[in-house]
């Protein structure tokens, strides 16, 4: 907290104290509004009907009956459905997944695709004609089988190129005093946010007016427009509160259904997909196949890292999951190989989730490198201390803060690792085997182009306009904080409205660089209009507002490796009779930029650090090969943790502003899950002696791994 | 928008938070729905629409339960309590108060059934109902220590996708370390103001139903 005179008044800093949210009041009384909660004069209830085979045609839908049904209005398939444009480049420098341009032809590229829409006045109405509609289909062979070996896997670039080699692999492994050669796998996960996808669009004076519930509206709203042709500034979205996102909630095929229903039937309608309809609509984290060879001289210091790793995508779009790509920020060895490959298959296209590419990535990475610490005789933490690169290991780039050490001396320091026995199988708590585990963190920071408008109010206060989304990471929250600062002002003093494409061009609530990238923007904008106002004069009843845009300002940003950085612990108890792994304690410590709002930024990395439990013992998507649809698509099929799943959970950090940013910010949102379920695993491993190199570790796998070998 | 009763439509009343609301509704309507699309009493979420995942938890006569499983004309003469109807003259329910005080969420999506369910776990503690977790579950024995794994054990039926369970832990320990025995829950209380039912609107220009 700092203290300055400003005008002969006291300003205390807002930026680094806790505060309660903003809309908390309204989220604990039930007042505050999500996307399918907003009333509509001559509101019409689209449902979808999703396809029950894998791959093939849709030879007729038999809409007749179904129209003859009380209260039905419409039913929208490929042979009547408006047509729409795919062919331009979005926000995020993508084309559109196809998955989202419903009813353009009669494919069926995967099991849960949307063959049509059933629109009524009421949601029972909708429902019951869309469970009656009979869909007939021309059914071809399906290929949902994610195999090791796939023969038409291909190496796929993303952010960074698909491979990335530099050294001579064989013979630095063959050199090596120690060898790890290991296969780790992680299944299909799912994001499940608490509030199903949910978009209501009417026209409204030759407007399309949408509200939804999504992680940025310019970037919903700019493919509404393109992919309806229509004038970007025509196109409004809204979204308000949004019950979590995690990286699903883009453009979905929920949104694109409800604009056509809305235009063909000239009245509001709304389309919220079912929770079973969410496995198959609503994106995914790809399973993968990742294969680690580690290789080290005697004293623990790395000759060779190679990391290959398989994802899987559609028929119809690629989205590759960079399992491959974290061992190019934490490692360096005189060879080094890292290569991310994809293969097609008929499925639906995964998409972000949380930690996209360091989840499942670090699960491998710092397990092996758990794996190779035991082979050196080498503490865990010693290992990774005596590997850490000056460098960036694969760019050359110096880091712009890499303070991970420093997280593994405090995180050692508070759960108590120097107490720890490395013998693995030798703790017993009644009949419970006990191990503990650590892994390392990291992510990368970043920040994106935004815009802002700040606004001094004639009543004294100030209104701050930015079309950033507040999935529950606190955003809203922060850019208060952000803004009083900067406006020298108390932040009961500053309103924050966000969610409204209106508002201009700014960053998605994606990346963790969501509230930096905000942030940036709102600080510029208040600090400019700090300058301009006179102390004394009046402000006119408009008010002064003034608007900032930072592209030019984050375009300038030198190249250098940016990451944040963390030191994950975790103790677990395993039950060797019933195969039960309970984890006790969790801690994480991490360096991750300068901590705006320590109340919620907690929420961030204990909520990460949760998904890293459930990750590690629960979560599993399983695909039935003979059908290509899911097993148990549903909450009782998918477990995500519970309550009773979660310990204590502990998390703080350490000081490491980023020098770059003018707030100091990195991002926090997504660090907390990774490494999160390689310490559980490593734990596991110091519990019972066996390595459990396959996610989840279900307890049929703990009990069919074999005995404890010590 | 509601059709007069035929052999798919009945005429209910149903006492919400202390009120009574008449309506016609499809039989096919669950009380979650009721709730949602025809009283805007949109505070109580659907998450899963199908019983796990609490997001849809109100008080029906004092106890929990999940309103996406309650067909709305089997609710009639039944006590229901949303999460509009916890507030007293604009003063927060202890639970209400400690989720907001120790951010015992994050989207705040599940945090209705999160603090409908916690109102009906104090309470069912303080009758001594035991948990899968209670080590002594004689009658005699009373009610056991309020821990941290009890109430685990007793919220479990609530996910909490963004991973706030451990604040949630601390809201609802805090919350019934300080709840006043009359007020820990609402099986027996009347509330006598009403909630959000007049037509009151927050998203002023186009809320038109």
């Amino acid at each position: 907290m700092t203290t300055t005179t400003t005008g002969g008044a006291t300003f205390k800093g807002a930026v680094g104290s806790a505060h309660t949210r903003v809309e908390g009041r309204d989220k604990v009384t039930g007042a505050a509004r999500y996307a399918g909660e907003i009333p509509f004069a001559r509101l019409a209830h689209g449902w979808f009907v999703l396809s029950t085979v894998a791959r093939g045609r849709v030879r007729s839908v038999e809409d007749g009956p179904v129209l003859g049904m009380p209260g039905v209005v419409a039913v929208l398939h490929h042979a009547n459905a408006p047509r729409v444009d795919t062919d331009y480049v979005g926000l995020l420098g993508t084309a559109p997944d196809p998955t989202a341009a419903v009813f353009q032809h009669d494919r069926v590229p995967h099991a849960g695709w949307p063959v049509a829409l059933v629109v009524a006045d009421t949601s029972e109405q909708a429902r019951e004609a869309a469970e009656a509609l009979v869909v007939h289909y021309e059914q071809e062979p399906h290929d949902v089988t994610f195999a090791a070996e796939h023969p038409d896997a291909y190496p796929l670039d993303s952010h960074g190129p698909a491979v990335a080699e530099k050294g001579d692999l064989e013979s630095e492994l063959a050199a090596s005093a120690v060898v790890v050669d290991a296969e780790y796998t992680t299944p299909e996960e799912h994001h499940n946010p608490m509030e199903p996808h949910a978009a209501t669009a009417r026209w409204d004076g030759g407007r399309l007016e949408v509200v939804d519930s999504n992680q940025g509206t310019m970037w919903v709203a700019g493919e509404l427009a393109n992919l309806f042709s229509l004038d970007p500034a025509s196109v409004r979205v809204r979204s308000e509160h949004v019950g979590g996102g995690f990286g699903s909630k883009g453009v979905r095929a929920h949104q694109v259904a409800a604009v056509m229903a809305a235009t063909v039937l000239r009245r509001p309608v709304r389309v919220v997909m079912t929770r079973r309809q969410m496995f198959s609509l609503a994106g995914y984290r790809s399973p993968t196949r990742q294969r680690l060879r580690l290789g080290a001289d005697a004293g623990g210091r790395l000759r060779a890292l190679e990391h290959r790793s398989l994802s899987l995508t559609s028929t119809v779009h690629e989205f590759i999951e960079t399992a491959a790509g974290p061992a190019r920020t934490m490692y360096d060895a005189d060879a080094h190989h890292t290569a991310n490959r994809v293969v097609r298959l008929d499925v639906p296209t995964p998409t972000w989730m949380r930690a996209p590419g360091e989840a499942p990535g670090s699960f491998a990475l710092e397990s092996a490198f758990d794996e190779l610490a035991e082979r050196c005789g080498l503490d865990p933490i010693e290992l990774r201390a005596r590997n850490e690169p000056a460098l960036g290991p694969v760019s050359g780039l110096p880091f712009s803060g890499r303070n991970l050490l420093a997280c593994f001396r405090e995180g050692a320091r508070r759960f108590g690792w120097a107490d720890r026995d490395p013998r693995p199988g030798v703790r017993r708590d009644g009949r419970w085997l006990l191990g503990t585990g650590t892994a390392a963190a990291s992510f990368p920071a970043g920040a994106a182009p935004s815009t802002a408008a700040v606004t001094a109010e004639a009543d004294g206060t100030f209104t701050v306009r930015i079309n950033a989304a507040d999935i529950g990471t606190g955003a809203r929250t922060a850019l208060t904080l952000v803004a009083a600062d900067a406006l020298e002002t108390a932040p009961e003093r500053v309103r924050v409205r966000i969610g409204d494409s209106d508002f201009g061009p700014a960053f998605i609530a994606g990346g963790s660089m969501g509230t930096r990238s905000w942030a940036w923007a709102v600080t510029a904008a208040a600090e400019e209009l700090l300058e301009r106002l006179t102390p004394g004069a009046a402000i006119p009843p408009e008010g002064i507002t003034v608007r900032s845009d930072t592209t030019e300002a984050v375009g300038a940003l030198a190249r250098k490796e940016r990451h944040s950085f963390g030191a994950q612990f975790a103790e677990v108890a395993v039950d060797p009779a019933t195969g039960e792994v309970r984890v006790r304690r969790m801690l994480g410590i991490f360096a991750a930029g300068r901590i705006v709002n320590p109340l919620t930024a907690r929420g961030q990395f204990v909520g990460g650090m949760t998904w890293g439990i459930s990750m590690a013992l629960h979560e599993e998507a399983v695909r039935d090969h003979a059908t290509g649809g899911h097993y148990g698509a549903d909450l009782a099929g998918y477990h995500v943790a519970a309550h009773a799943d979660v310990p204590s959970v502990e998390a703080d950090w350490i000081e490491d502003p980023d020098p770059d940013d003018p707030v100091g910010i990195k991002g926090i949102g997504e660090i907390g899950i990774v490494g999160a379920a390689a310490a559980i695993a490593n734990a596991v491993w110091h519990a019972t002696g066996v390595r459990h190199r396959h996610l989840p570790i279900r307890p049929d796998r703990v009990l069919t791994a074999g005995a404890p070998s010590a | 928008m509601a059709p007069a009763p035929t052999s798919t439509y009945s005429a209910i009343t149903l006492h919400i938070n202390g009120e009574k609301h008449t309506l016609s509704v499809d039989h096919r309507t669950t009380l979650l729905d009721a709730l949602r699309e025809r009283l805007d009493l949109t505070g109580t979420k659907k998450g899963c629409d199908q019983g796990q995942c609490g997001a849809c938890t109100v008080l029906l006569d004092g106890r929990r339960a999940v309103s996406c499983l309650q067909l709305a004309v089997a609710a009639e003469g039944r006590e229901i309590t949303t999460v509009e109807g916890l507030a007293e003259d604009g003063r927060l329910h202890p639970v209400q108060q400690a989720f907001l005080d120790l951010d015992g969420y994050q989207c705040g999506y599940c945090t209705p059934g999160q603090i409908c369910s916690a109102i009906a776990v104090i309470e069912e503690h303080a009758a001594g109902w035991p948990s899968a977790v209670t080590e002594d579950v004689r009658p005699e024995a009373g009610p056991p220590p309020l821990t941290d794994d009890e109430i685990r054990e007793r919220m479990s039926g609530n996910l909490c996708r963004c991973g706030a369970y451990v604040s949630i832990v601390q809201a609802v320990s805090r919350a019934a370390a300080t709840t006043p025995a009359d007020r820990a829950g609402t099986g027996t209380t009347t509330r006598a103001h009403g909630a959000d039912t007049d037509s009151t609107d927050p998203h002023g220009t186009e809320a038109a139903a």
